[in-house]
């Protein structure tokens, strides 16, 4: 059946959409952050949906599971890797709207932008 | 069933992220997007991926949480309405995703076998991680062994990134501190409750560090959750008493050590005649040294993981208190 089959696509898609209005829609800087690591969640999903193999199972060896077939590993280690630079690369955000906050008194990004003209 | 399962968690998926991005209250958008990673956890494990489960739920929904609420403290929590830039927005991200969804139509379907991605190199790493590296966790052996580069690198932007938040917000001394951080001393239940978690989430999280060969888990997991559980004790116990358990030099020491313990590794590779990060050479038997070397460098990330997200949390706590 082909929503079911290209179901995960479709909720990537909006997943990836919602995260993109909301970095370009939002004055907001705490929003737009928040937008953009729903984006970096998005390719997350597609990435370990793109991984899945029907009727496999995670890639350890084990004698727990009859199945020989595996979902493909790859994918998983690219995003298992890539979740923790995002925190990361968040905290690095966060730090950086924290200055801002401080030296303009706002995280409003057209009443920063207002200030700077003033100044 | 395990479908229909999935479906109703995918749209609840987008159901969260939308209510996150409509709210106007800062602090609900965070709480919502803290449930939308347990949710796409929940997603990850349903696709066979335990490893990045694991770490999505004690990342996403734990640490991230904890630092955008800590970062909140700073700020307005209520956002302001605003509507100028809605519909040029709303009309470009439709026009984006229509060109997207066109494209899907050339994918191949959900869980297809024959899909491109299966064909060359993940039978490869399936039949050679046994054959080469002998542990039974494939996700450990490419992350340690295969693509011990790309994981170095991830180490190094993790280790930058603390360094540029502890530039940004000053790194956080006892001495310079206004008043003494109580935490949540004086609440009973939670002083009680967090009192009996926080010993079994540090097990949890060795046990994590030490079994990533034999099932999911690894360096990266084990980092977040040890950090997790002292995050949870500097929450219940004050930033004083935890800073005074693991101080911040320690914690940037942790942080250094641990990309240097992982760069060593493939430094003495070369030493020994071999390529950067061949771990073949670190034994007599070829197999046994790369189990040693995917060991040390599995407790380089747990080490430069857990000093990372520690001292991001304590430098933007200790921003509220000097300030």
């Amino acid at each position: 059946m082909i929503v079911l089959d290209l179901f995960h696509y479709w909720t990537f898609i909006a997943l990836l959409m919602m995260g993109f209005y909301t970095v370009i829609a939002k004055n907001n800087l705490v929003k737009r952050l928040l937008g953009l690591s729903l984006f970096q969640s998005a390719v997350f999903l597609l990435f370990i949906g793109i991984a899945k193999v029907e009727g496999g199972t995670t890639p350890i060896f084990t004698n727990l599971v009859d199945t020989q077939v595996f979902s493909n590993p790859l994918p998983q280690v690219l995003i298992l890797t890539a979740i923790v630079v995002g925190i990361s690369t968040s905290a690095l955000g966060l730090a950086i709207i924290l200055r801002i906050k401080e030296a303009y008194g706002t995280i409003e990004e057209d009443e920063i932008q207002s200030e700077e003209e003033e100044a | 069933m395990t479908e229909i399962f999935s479906v109703f968690l995918l749209i609840l998926l987008v159901i969260t992220a939308g209510a996150a991005i409509r709210t106007t209250n800062l602090f609900v958008a965070v709480m919502l997007m803290g449930i939308f990673s347990l949710l796409i956890a929940i997603n990850f494990f349903l696709l066979d991926a335990a490893d990045v489960a694991l770490t999505e739920a004690a990342v996403g929904a734990g640490i991230s949480t904890v630092l955008f609420l800590g970062a909140l403290a700073f700020m307005n929590e209520q956002e302001r309405e605003q509507a100028p830039k809605r519909l040029a927005g709303l009309i470009s991200v439709s026009i984006t995703a229509l060109i997207i969804a066109y494209a899907t139509f050339d994918k191949p379907a959900f869980g297809d076998p024959n899909a491109p991605a299966h064909q060359d190199l993940a039978p490869w790493f399936l039949e050679t991680t046994q054959s080469a590296v002998d542990i039974p966790n494939v996700i450990t052996a490419i992350l340690g062994s295969f693509r011990g580069y790309d994981t170095l690198g991830e180490v190094f932007v993790v280790l930058t990134a603390a360094i540029g938040v502890l530039f940004l917000l000053d790194t956080p001394s006892a001495g310079n501190m206004l008043k003494r951080d109580e935490g949540l001393r004086h609440y009973l239940i939670p002083r009680m409750v967090g009192r009996l978690l926080i010993p079994f989430i540090l097990l949890f999280g060795l046990y994590i560090q030490f079994h990533g060969e034999y099932g999911p888990g690894g360096g990266f997991q084990a980092g977040a959750l040890v950090a997790a559980s002292m995050i949870l004790y500097a929450l219940l116990e004050g930033q004083d008493r935890a800073l005074e358990v693991l101080p911040q030099r320690v914690l940037t020491f942790l942080m250094a050590f641990g990309a240097l313990l992982f760069g060593g590794v493939g430094v003495i590779g070369i030493l020994n005649g071999a390529n950067f990060l061949d771990y073949s050479v670190l034994s007599s038997d070829p197999v046994a040294g790369q189990q040693i070397g995917i060991i040390l460098i599995e407790a380089g990330v747990g080490f430069t993981v857990t000093g990372v997200l520690l001292s991001i949390f304590h430098a933007f706590v200790a921003r509220g208190r000097t300030q």
